[in-house]
């Protein structure tokens, strides 16, 4: 569409508290440090309360940190007005001016910057076209379903050419099938121009599909960043496990500890688990051991219990049993090929090893 | 958990100045409506309060006890509490009666119901009691010509009769819209539960009632207490608070006994409109969201709408011809006396009423814009910004809704008749009370109006590069046209008809119509006080009329606003 201008962001020990009537002083975002690159795409993603909301207002400047710094491009903005910023927005009920046509709902920032009609006519029509909305320049907003005004608030967003874009949940308010759609449209845009982007969102498969860069947050505080192979194989805690798809956590102890990998051991079978900082880790100490449902290899037999319960999903048979004190789920996928186990049946299983990832008990 | 982010009030205060700071726009906006504030509502407030605890140089409050030990003065504040409850009662019974009728019965004519209700907004608040003296007073039209006798309608029952019939539609306005948005199923759940229509009433439609109704109760009782315009044309000997401020403080000059039985006054209304508005307004299960559920099945028993709808008919005409009679009264050589018809008033109103009529009509013209656009930058300014000293500028406006006229009036001539800054007898004053006593309603509106927009959508503006100022200008402003342009309606329509605070204020160079209305009437001209109040409300139809005109062509609906 134009010129990059994607900016770098960095947040410098973030801190926001709110007073509220009911529970006094409130520290909705704590000490966040985090650098984005330009073009990266990160995402926000926590349960509802967490900050995350807060934490991309205060990047946009519409509500202001008690303390800490956000630098674009090493440029300190705190002290700058959202307009000043250079910022685009996708807000989560799209937001169009509800008095303007489309094409003055998209003019309206580049008329603000002064641009000549002509330009911004070319400027608002290419952007009409990316995402085939051509015909759409002279409807009104309340003639338009969801999906078209969230496209048309991109659109909006985009042509001013913004040096990091920012998403607030822009698709919460559309129907699951749109939902998909949109996803990957705007994740295309993105990467089409490779614009910096900051996205909010409490859908984690959102979150794992668009995302460079995913920033788990739980009461204002970052729990882990990382890619989204990252944080579903190598969750920072027990939190994020179960945040970041399912997870069985099972206890184990220490029993060797080389460079990088730890010997566990779970009842009487023993696993050499790869780990980045496996030297924190100390012989003897009871671990905490994350295994997804898909890890849990039905055709092992290290293991023994007796089905409590069973689910035919489709794509995968689910089954629920006792070990050591714990419940653990399994996805058996593909069932059609394997054998099915009926609730009471016996059922023996074992940890893909490759699969396991372990944690410091808090 | 860390603690050290901790901020005190101050630290949080001085935070929330420095955001304002980084938008020059905003900081001078917010500046010019605190000076505002500050000079016309809160300083001549402050002013009454100082003059009213100071006798000789000193602290006192025997200005009090001098207004308290005072039989003559306990009798003034008796009379306009008896006078407040007896109005607060009649009228509230007879606004459910309206709205309730209009609402829930098969009822014809209801247009005609709903006219009823601008009368009063749009006529200068004493035409009801110029209407009942030329019908009942002692050369009335009724009570004399048709029965012969020398009626006395002055005093209580008079003042009682019109207050009622000047305030009820304010309340009738008030419990429509409560009605309107009970919800249907509600009372649906009851008949199904086995309640005939009588017991749905009394078991859930009154019972939802009730807050609506105490609070049209305390709102007609506010309006009571500050009515100077009918107090002083009908009240005769009975005299109200309203008046005898007026009385002690421009007729005798006796600042002190003034500015305490002010306060007095002030702080009556001021609770009331506390309870009005924190008690009861917290306690309304009706929520108010203009949006109506589903179509309501009307009553049509004949035995309920029949009385229904005669009685709020019989009320309804007598009301209408009260104000049809001052544009009668108007042709008439000498009423009581020779019913010949005649020009002479009129011609009198524009030869040498000329100055009034051109006054009024340029001081409202100047207060108009002045006031709505007040209305709808200090709506948005507390609905959109936080910038320090927010809820004393929010709590100022909105109290001033409450403001007797005559308490406004009175700090005015304290406050600006000598010392640093002297505006008494200057146009200025004028508009600015004009401005003071009809942009908090336009805040009010504006409030509600912006409560139901979005905030995102002016972020989104922001985001796209506009400054507070713009996005006012080009977001804001639009989506609220509707409530601004009635706002302004109101604000000229209150300028030409306010009274209380500007009797105080008149002078030499700058004359209101409202107030040679009221020397008219004293002098017993009616025939001239006729003409002058037909030719107000001759303005302000046109105005009215006009603005309509406008607003169609522009396409802006003020459906339901005015």
């Amino acid at each position: 569409m134009n010129k990059i201008n994607a900016k770098s962001v960095e947040l410098v020990d973030l801190t926001k508290t709110f007073i509220t009537s009911t529970r006094g002083e409130v520290l909705a975002v704590q000490n966040v440090n985090l650098t984005i690159e330009p073009g990266e795409f990160v995402t926000l993603l926590g349960p509802s309360g967490c900050g995350k909301t807060t934490l991309l207002r205060m990047i946009a400047g519409f509500e202001i940190p008690t303390s800490g710094k956000i630098l674009f491009n090493d440029d300190d903005v705190i002290k700058k007005t959202p307009d000043k910023r250079d910022l685009g927005m996708v807000f989560q009920n799209y937001a169009l001016f509800p008095h303007l046509n489309v094409f003055d709902n998209i003019a309206y920032g580049l008329k603000i910057k002064k641009f000549e009609t002509k330009v911004i006519k070319e400027k608002v029509l290419a952007g009409l076209k990316t995402v085939k909305m051509d015909d759409f320049s002279t409807r009104v907003p309340s003639q338009m379903s969801g999906g078209q005004q969230q496209r048309v608030a991109l659109v909006r967003a985009l042509v001013q050419n913004p040096g990091v874009l920012l998403f607030d949940e822009p698709l919460s308010n559309l129907d699951a099938k749109l939902r998909l759609h949109m996803r990957d449209e705007i994740r295309r845009i993105q990467k089409d121009i490779g614009i910096t982007s900051i996205y909010v969102t409490h859908d984690q498969n959102e979150a794992m599909a668009m995302s460079d860069k995913i920033v788990i947050l739980k009461d204002g505080i970052v729990q882990q960043v990382g890619s989204p192979q990252e944080v579903y194989y190598k969750p920072a805690n027990t939190f994020v496990s179960n945040f970041i798809g399912k997870a069985n956590i099972v206890e184990g102890n220490v029993i060797a500890v080389k460079s990088d990998i730890v010997t566990i051991k779970i009842q009487n079978k023993e696993y050499d688990v790869k780990h980045r900082n496996a030297k924190t880790f100390k012989i003897k100490e009871a671990v905490d051991i994350v295994v997804r449902p898909e890890a849990v290899d039905l055709t092992l037999d290290y293991f023994k219990s007796v089905v409590k319960k069973t689910v035919y999903m489709g794509v995968s048979q689910d089954y629920w049993f006792d070990f050591a004190n714990k419940e653990i789920e399994v996805s058996d996928y593909n069932p059609s090929s394997k054998r099915v186990y009926k609730e009471g049946e016996e059922i023996t299983f074992g940890f893909q090893e490759e699969s396991i990832h372990i944690l410091h008990k808090i | 958990m860390e603690t050290n982010h901790k901020e005190n009030a101050a630290t949080r205060y001085f935070r929330q100045l420095k955001f304002t700071m980084r938008d020059p726009i905003l900081l001078i906006t917010v500046g010019v409506v605190f000076i505002f504030v500050f000079m016309f509502i809160v300083f001549p407030l402050i002013s009454i309060l100082k003059e009213s605890m100071i006798s000789e140089g000193g602290f006192t409050l025997s200005n009090y006890w001098g207004i308290l030990s005072s039989r003559f003065n306990r009798h003034i504040i008796g009379n306009t509490l008896k006078l407040g409850i007896t109005v607060a009662i009649f009228g509230t019974v007879i606004a459910f009666l309206f709205a309730y009728s209009t609402t829930y019965l098969a009822i014809p004519h209801k247009k005609i119901f709903n006219i009823l209700s601008i009368m009063p907004m749009i006529s200068p608040p004493f035409v009801i009691s110029l209407s009942v003296i030329l019908l009942f007073g002692r050369s009335g039209l009724i009570s004399y010509e048709v029965f012969h006798v020398r009626n006395d309608v002055y005093g209580f029952w008079g003042l009682a009769l019109t207050q009622t019939l000047s305030f009820f539609p304010i309340g009738y306005l008030m419990l429509r819209n409560l009605l309107q948005n009970i919800d249907p199923s509600v009372e649906e759940a009851s008949q199904a539960l086995g309640a005939n229509r009588w017991k749905v009433f009394t078991t859930v439609t009154l019972p939802l009632m009730l807050p609506g109704l105490a609070n049209a109760m305390l709102l007609i009782f506010i309006q009571s207490l500050a009515d100077f315009g009918n107090a002083i044309v009908i009240g005769g000997n009975y005299t109200t608070m309203a008046v005898q401020i007026y009385q002690q403080g421009i007729g005798s000059y006796d600042m002190a006994g003034a500015t305490a039985l002010a306060v007095i006054l002030l702080m009556i209304s001021l609770l009331a409109y506390y309870i009005q508005n924190g008690v009861i307004g917290k306690k309304s299960y009706v929520t108010v969201t203009g949006k109506v559920a589903k179509e309501r099945i009307l009553i049509d028993n004949k035995k309920v709408t029949i009385p229904a709808y005669a009685t709020c008919l019989m009320i309804c005409i007598f009301v209408l011809s009260l104000y049809a009679l001052v544009p009668i009264g108007a042709f008439v050589r000498l009423w009581g006396a020779d019913y010949s018809f005649t020009m002479k008033w009129i011609i009198y109103v524009f030869t040498i009423g000329r100055k009034y009529i051109v006054d009024t009509t340029i001081l409202a013209l100047i207060a108009t814009p002045i006031a709505g656009t007040l209305g709808m930058v200090s709506a948005f300014l507390i609905v959109r910004k936080a910038f320090p000293g927010r809820t004393f500028v929010e709590w100022s406006i909105l109290m001033a809704i409450a403001l007797p006229g005559t308490v406004i009036g009175l700090g005015y001539v304290l406050t600006y008749n000598s010392g640093p800054i002297i505006l008494t007898g200057t146009g200025f004053i004028l508009i600015m009370a004009l401005v003071v006593r009809s942009f908090p309603v336009g805040t009010r509106s504006g409030i509600a109006a912006l409560k139901q927009i979005d905030p995102s959508i002016e972020e989104a503006a922001t985001i796209s590069g506009a400054n507070s100022s713009k996005v006012f200008r080009s977001i804001t402003l639009p989506l609220i046209k509707p409530v601004f342009f009635s706002s302004l309606l109101y604000s000229f329509i209150r300028g030409m008809t306010l009274v209380s605070t500007i009797i105080f204020l008149v002078s030499a160079n700058w004359q209101m119509l409202t107030v040679a209305i009221m020397n008219q009437v004293d002098q017993g001209l009616y025939g001239a006080a006729n003409a002058y109040c037909l030719v107000l409300i001759l303005l302000v139809a046109t105005v009215m009329v006009i603005m309509k005109l406008l607003l169609r062509l522009f396409k802006i609906d003020i459906n339901g606003d005015l």
